[in-house]
């Protein structure tokens, strides 16, 4: 069959196409992590605007460069929302390539799952398809997987297609000195669950008399409302580097906040990152080999580096 | 004779004995036989020789004498998979993991476990329940497929709908690949930096390597289900009332449609209690907590009323169990009826069902066939069942046929190939109708990653010409694939 189209992802397949290095901007919120590209690298940008949203089918189709608030606002209105995190600035293909969680994916789900279909601008500049718009698809090998976190490394995406989800009724933040153990074990679906070393927080959202009921179970285990979560700090790492057994010059130093059943941490200082499993990185170096032979793809920037 | 005895000195056949054990590695032309095929209806695969290891050591051992003699490798689980994936072509070495059937450990805190890919779907579940946790994915084939056939096809379930397929419930696997070395993609944890080769491994069908061990999440068990029969005079109303809760912002656990005719079939099987006389029955199921429950299942009722439906409302666990062995036991109840059946595997957007399934009837009739309907219909994912003799002469040719029209309509009102079952030799040649030359080539791109030679099973997924190097390896599938 013919490839994905519209104007403005072929005025932007053909901007990728054009000789050099590319880069694709998007809201400059991370615009430092996994490294940065060369001075002479060329800037483009994705389309912007949400292309069609049908809430009775509960996917979203929109432009990689619009601000996620604005999608935001655009699925409340019919009552839904896509898994991604709303940050000011940050755009919905730039909140993908980055590839972090938001706060929620405890109860809401991994943000590598939120991506039904990419399109994505190769490194000769072609349209290609990832993926398709069903809320259900198996047809051929995940692509859409490898796209999230990539930071624009396989392919610049231009399009892409979300799963929604309604959004709840209620929700409500609350913190305390439990530990997170006791308050995964005990509340049967919170949203996320947040722990610093001394406080947690939960987010429970749902049905108001499931939040209710479950926000005095959480008082029971001495837990408060709260206005919101606490400030992450900015690095990212896997929840193993704090743990006890970690070799102590691997350890992270200063403020952390571990976001629970993630497998994530953010840290203030991280320590300097264990070697990869040297299996891993071949992986990674044919991966970019294949997908982008001539090294044009955002240089100078590696998902394995992304801290 | 399509499998004629092994040599008595066939070289591959003794170092892979060497490198298993002598009573391990079948060669012996009945065993060979038995692999050539999967659940699906094709014929025409050749195995070689078949092995069974019990480690990934094993695996590693099997896939590198595999590569010593120039012979391409193809996993293989339960076998119950419905589009060839794991029907080996042109007599590879069958890599076979149901001895490794462990479950390794359990982390009840993390919600997390490590299985080998030879342990049953179902049997997981089964070993977790005590710390009130399951395994979401659940296909009708839970009771005997395993979970690294579920990871190589990203299997799904009518529980998938709220929980998500297979994908989302793999932290991790192990994989031995093609090289022979042994790698994890993933982390147990739930996060690995760098690029998602777990999310790309998933769903693979056995093109990338051999699932050695999967580090799966577990889900907490709800606290409250509720279980609807919903009955319909017609399937149109049925198929509006799923679209209609979808757009009123339900995301039930799962919502099954069954047509009359595998409601009759499935009630004289089972006797679920399902009303014969009704043209569709819907199964919504909600869970978690009270509130929620009560008033999603509320709504769920209102907008079927509204539609005409008679509403039952399971009353106990034993009730709920009934109704859900009707439905799992579609695929027993109409062995009955034909001899064969051709279980197909299209997804639809979820607006479009009632328009989609008048088509698939219309389809149906045109080529002479018996349709009955059993599918996941909250996620617009279509099984038509085409039923049939093959004694008969010249079916094969309508059922394929309608099968393709049945393609055709789906991928025509935006929907896909498969949402579950995979691609393998089925639907390979189907691929073009979706995906572009660009498209196949950044697929087949992957693959190559993982896999540079394609030795891997090789022949399945991505058309012949996806990949220059896949013609001049494997030529053109053997003839009676299509059975």
């Amino acid at each position: 069959m013919a490839g994905p189209s519209s104007p403005a992802l072929d005025s932007f397949a053909a901007a990728v196409a054009a000789d050099g290095l590319v880069a694709v901007e998007g809201g400059r919120t991370h615009w430092e992590i996994g490294g940065l590209c060369p001075a002479e690298t060329r800037l483009v940008r994705a389309p912007a605007g949400v292309r069609s949203f049908d809430p009775a089918e509960m996917t979203v189709r929109v432009g990689a460069g619009t601000l996620v608030e604005e999608l935001d606002a655009a699925l409340a209105e019919a009552g839904q929302r896509a898994n991604l995190p709303v940050a000011a600035n940050a755009t919905v293909g730039g909140v993908l390539a980055v590839g972090r969680d938001g706060l929620h994916a405890l109860g809401r789900g991994r943000l590598r799952d939120a991506l039904l279909e990419a399109v994505y601008a190769s490194d000769e500049g072609r349209l290609v398809k990832a993926g398709g718009p069903t809320v259900k698809n198996v047809s051929g090998f995940d692509l859409c997987r490898l796209l999230v976190g990539s930071l624009g490394t396989l392919g610049l995406v231009g399009e892409v297609v979300l799963r929604t989800w309604p959004r709840p009724a209620a929700g409500i933040w609350m913190a305390g000195q439990c530990a997170p153990r006791e308050l995964r074990r005990r509340l049967y679906w919170p949203s996320s669950i947040l722990w610093d070393g001394r406080t947690s927080w939960v987010h429970l959202e749902g049905h108001e008399p499931d939040v209710e009921a479950e926000a005095s179970l959480a008082r029971s285990l001495g837990c408060e409302t709260v206005d919101g979560p606490p400030p992450l700090p900015d690095f990212r790492v896997p929840a193993g580097a704090l743990d006890a057994q970690a070799p102590d010059a691997r350890k992270p130093r200063g403020r952390f906040v571990v976001q629970v059943g993630t497998g994530t941490a953010y840290v203030s200082a991280p320590g300097p990152a264990p070697d990869p499993d040297p299996a891993v990185v071949v992986l990674h170096r044919r991966l970019k080999a294949q997908f982008d032979p001539r090294g044009r793809l955002n240089p100078g920037r590696d998902p394995l580096a992304a801290a | 004779m399509r499998f004629p005895r092994a040599k008595e000195h066939d070289p591959l056949v003794a170092d892979l004995k060497r490198a298993l054990a002598p009573d391990r590695v079948r060669s012996a032309p009945l065993e060979r036989s038995i692999m050539s095929r999967d659940a699906s209806i094709f014929e025409g695969g050749r195995a070689g020789p078949v092995c069974f290891p019990l480690s990934t050591e094993e695996v590693q051992r099997c896939v590198q004498t595999a590569g010593r003699h120039g012979r391409a490798v193809v996993p293989r689980g339960a076998g119950t998979g419905l589009a060839g994936g794991a029907v080996p072509l042109e007599a590879p070495v069958v890599v076979v993991t149901t001895k490794m059937n462990r479950l390794l450990s359990v982390d009840a805190d993390r919600r997390m476990a490590w299985v080998q890919p030879g342990m049953i779907n179902l049997d997981l579940s089964r070993a977790v329940a005590a710390h009130g946790l399951h395994f979401a994915p659940d296909p009708s084939s839970q009771q005997v497929c395993s979970l690294g056939g579920n990871v190589g096809t990203n299997a799904g379930g009518p529980h998938c709908l709220a929980h998500g397929v297979t994908s989302a419930h793999v932290l991790a696997v192990e994989v031995v690949l093609m090289s022979g070395e042994a790698v994890v993609l993933g982390d147990p944890r739930g996060f690995a930096p760098g690029l998602d080769l777990r999310g790309a491994y998933v769903g693979s069908e056995g093109m990338l390597g051999v699932t050695t061990a999967v580090a799966v999440r577990l889900t907490p068990n709800p606290p409250t289900v509720q279980t609807l029969l919903l009955a319909f005079d017609s399937v149109d109303a049925a198929a509006q009332t799923v679209s209609a809760v979808v757009a009123d912002g339900i995301v039930p656990a799962a919502i099954e449609m069954m047509d009359n005719n595998i409601i009759r079939a499935v009630e004289e099987f089972v006797g679920a209690g399902f009303p014969t006389e009704a043209a569709a029955v819907v199964i919504a199921e909600v869970d978690g907590l009270p509130g929620g429950v009560a008033a999603e299942a509320g709504r769920v009722a209102e907008l079927a009323a509204a539609r005409g439906a008679s509403v039952r409302w399971a009353a106990d666990e034993q009730e709920r169990a009934l109704l859900w062995k009707g439905r799992k036991s579609a695929f027993g109840a109409i062995a009955r009826i034909k001899p064969d059946y051709y279980l197909h595997d299209t997804v639809v957007p979820r607006t479009r069902l009632a328009e989609i399934m008048n088509r698939v009837y219309e389809i149906v009739e045109d080529h002479g066939l018996l349709v009955m309907n059993v599918f996941h219909a909250g996620d617009g994912n279509l099984h038509p069942m085409l039923l049939f003799d093959r004694r008969e002469p010249g079916v094969m040719a309508r059922v394929h046929a309608a099968g393709a029209a049945i393609i055709e309509a789906s991928l025509a009102v935006g929907g896909v190939l498969s949402g579950e079952h995979g691609i393998g030799i089925e639907k390979r040649d189907f691929m073009p109708q979706m995906f572009s030359e660009d498209d196949l080539d950044a697929q087949a791109r992957l693959r190559r990653a993982f896999d540079p030679d394609e030795m891997a099973n090789p022949g399945k997924v991505l058309p012949l010409g996806a990949s220059c190097a896949e013609v001049n390896a494997l030529g053109q599938a053997p003839e009676g694939v299509w059975g």
